[in-house]
């Protein structure tokens, strides 16, 4: 961990007994009161605090949900509306845990982009921000299998899209496809044996996640964090301790956070969702559109762009894996696109394309559509494989304060 | 400074949009009137601080009755969910003979032989038919849904331009609309009209302005003048549809009064908490330059 001064002084004998046998107390006390956090931080710093929330929130209402839930082709369903309708306050703890995903994604997507803009991923960050890959995916993973759950007709039909992807391997060796569709199935058709499963994996991988996170903080707390400037801190005024400077700002941030959750929670509980997963699950009837769940909307509309199955599957999970080669595909020597004039137009164009996507994920895969879906996409791959390593040849940075402490002094004359 | 506020205002553009590709299919699939605009109606219970009317939902509660009970089931309601406040609140006398007019099957008695008995309070609307080939074969060959969360289970799909789209997602989550299965129940319920000429009707179907697909199996259930009510409201086609739309909002959302009134309390508290957070956050950054 960074090296910085250690305030930590243990009152009373027990807190003394303790510190001579496990200073936890005193670890603790150095990375999140002492730890020294760059002065300039804005609110999309606050994220961080946010996710690790959200994390908890869906670890706590998920524990819950599960002493009631029913994980059983005939009961699933019946046991959700049960949930809502007799259990305890179980109208508020299901939407917690539904409206809860889609907070923990809309808070990972403005983490990942704050990432991007800043050039947090750059040197010495990259194994932080490659954990942070595997946390989206494995944050994905959870979603997906947490949506089958309910087992409504658009949880039905969604696995069966999306494990049926898989079969396209073979053609790559004949058979293997098959295979595994087979073993995530638990059978020849998306059944019971897939709902058991899914819920004993949608179990697990919270706890991976937890696992994931800790070395995630713990890779930060050794790298230092990022800031605006993308400076690292030099001297110790370009810092102020994490509490309570960053704490008090993460702390508001958080509660003006929760209030959006709340007024989800409380007042559109449903606006996230869809309404056909309110239909019991039929292997007999197809919904008009099967679409996945907001969060995974443009890489949905990515998968359907490619003309080709298999090529759509290579480049959805592509859309993702690319992200974990961004610290060596970026070639700027600055980091934050504060000072990247260019890069600056062709990250708000990424951003965009985002938006995009998800739009064009959401509507049906026809006609126009069509051709905008693979524009974006090409636009998509574009930016991390064209403009991240061949940008910054010829694009010259604007000029950059010599440290934080003078961008802050800079900017306090307002 | 101005820096920091753009990016907020960014941030949270982002997450209502983010948050808001949902309102784009929320309503797809099972309903939706495709290409075809469903208004929106009043509710008492749309926006954040709306609320059921009890007496509307006992109106309501009237016409699934007399009118709808004749094909379609409500399983996943209680008759004591008829007397429960938040919902159309009959007294509990009340619902307690109109649950003893329904038979359910009886634990099996000493000679292990299962006889029906008297509905009480803790039971469920008892099923229609035995199972759904049952049902088909009564209807011929029609499956009428069960009515529990039939308003969950429909909605209506945005209709305008999609340049104009996000603007309505980010006005429907700050009004919180959620009533577009009443939306749809109501115009389901008036949309039957004569065929137009061009169109050709299958055997025994019934043309619907709102139903995908426009032939519909349900004749239109409800005409001006059926004696439902017995609270002097106007004996009207139109009312009968906004109310029975309103009771099976209740039927799909029984908690909704409770919900919002515990989320006023929390927005109330949240605010107050944010306020106080920024104000010390403010102190503390004083002495700091940032």
């Amino acid at each position: 961990m960074s090296s910085h001064e250690d305030t930590y002084e243990p009152k009373g004998r027990v807190s003394k007994w303790m510190d001579e046998r496990l200073p936890i107390a005193r670890m603790m006390h150095g990375q999140f009161v002492d730890f020294p956090t760059p002065r300039n931080l804005n609110y999309l710093w606050t994220f961080g605090g946010i996710l690790t929330f959200c994390l908890v929130v869906q670890i706590a209402s998920g524990i819950v949900l599960a002493m009631h839930y029913i994980p059983a082709e005939s009961m699933a369903f019946d046991s959700v509306q049960h949930i809502k309708r007799d259990v305890n306050y179980g109208w508020l703890i299901q939407p917690l845990h539904a409206v809860g995903a889609s907070m923990f994604f809309i808070a990972v997507y403005i983490h990942i982009f704050r990432g991007l803009y800043y050039g947090s991923y750059k040197e010495p960050r990259e194994v932080l921000w490659i954990l942070g890959v595997l946390i989206f995916l494995v944050m994905m993973a959870t979603g997906f299998l947490g949506y089958t759950l309910p087992w409504g007709q658009m949880s039905f039909w969604g696995v069966t899209v999306i494990t049926n992807l898989f079969s396209s391997l073979d053609e790559v060796i004949p058979g293997l496809g098959t295979a595994v569709v087979t073993w995530l199935w638990g059978g020849y058709s998306v059944s019971g044996a897939t709902l058991t499963r899914f819920f004993s994996l949608h179990y697990l991988l919270p706890f991976v996640l937890c696992g994931l996170v800790a070395l995630h903080i713990w890779a930060l707390h050794v790298a230092g964090q990022n800031n605006p400037t993308g400076l690292d801190i030099k001297t110790k005024s370009d810092s102020l301790p994490m509490s309570p400077y960053a704490v008090s700002k993460d702390l508001f941030a958080l509660s003006v956070f929760i209030m959006l959750f709340a007024w989800f929670v409380f007042f559109a509980p449903d606006y996230l969702g869809h309404a056909d997963n309110y239909i019991p699950a039929n292997a007999l009837v197809t919904p008009a559109h099967i679409v996945p769940e907001w969060y995974f909307l443009p890489f949905y509309a990515i998968l359907r762009a490619i003309p080709s199955k298999l090529g759509g599957v290579i480049a959805m999970f592509g859309a993702i894996a690319v992200l974990a080669f961004v610290p060596w595909l970026d070639t700027s020597r600055v980091r934050s696109a504060r000072y990247r004039p260019y890069f600056k137009w062709f990250f708000w164009l990424f951003a965009f394309t985002c938006l995009a996507l998800g739009y064009l994920g959401s509507l049906p895969a026809e006609g126009i559509y069509v051709m905008w879906a693979r524009i974006f996409t090409a636009y998509y791959f574009a930016f991390f494989l064209l403009v991240m390593p061949f940008l910054s040849l010829w694009e010259t940075p604007t000029q950059m304060p010599g440290s934080i402490s003078e961008a802050v002094l800079g900017k306090g004359s307002k | 400074m101005i820096k920091s506020r753009s990016i907020a205002v960014s941030v949270l553009a982002f997450a209502a949009l983010t948050g808001g590709y949902s309102a784009s299919f929320a309503a797809g699939g099972g309903g939706d009137g495709h290409g075809v605009k469903i208004e929106r109606q009043e509710w008492s219970f749309s926006g954040p601080s709306g609320k059921y009317d009890s007496q509307q939902l006992q109106r309501g509660f009237g016409v699934y009755k007399e009118v709808c009970a004749a094909c379609h089931g409500l399983s996943r309601i209680a008759f004591r969910n008829l007397a429960q406040p938040g919902g159309p609140a009959f007294n509990v006398e009340q619902v307690k003979a109109l649950a003893a007019t329904y038979e359910v099957p009886d634990e099996p008695d000493d000679e292990g032989e299962v006889k029906p008995r008297p509905a009480r309070l803790a039971d469920r609307f008892p099923p229609l038919f035995a199972n759904e080939k049952a049902a088909r074969a009564a209807q011929n060959g029609a499956l009428p849904p069960d009515l529990s969360i039939i308003a969950k289970a429909r909605g209506v799909a945005y209709s305008g331009t999609w340049y104009q789209h996000p603007i309505a997602m980010l006005k429907d989550i700050a009004t919180a609309y959620q009533e577009g299965g009443a939306d749809y129940i109501y115009a389901l319920m008036t949309g039957y009209k004569d065929a137009p000429a061009s169109m050709k009707m299958s055997e025994g179907m019934n043309y619907n302005t709102v139903y995908p697909g426009h032939q519909i199996a349900m004749a239109a259930p409800l005409s001006d003048g059926l004696d439902l009510y017995n609270d002097g409201t106007p004996e009207t086609a139109d009312n009968y549809a906004r109310d029975v739309a309103a009771f099976l909002s209740w039927t799909s959302d029984p908690t909704l009064n409770e919900r919002k009134s515990l989320g006023w309390m929390v927005m109330i508290f949240l605010l107050i908490t944010s306020v106080l957070l920024y104000i010390s956050k403010r102190r503390i950054w004083a002495s700091a330059k940032h």
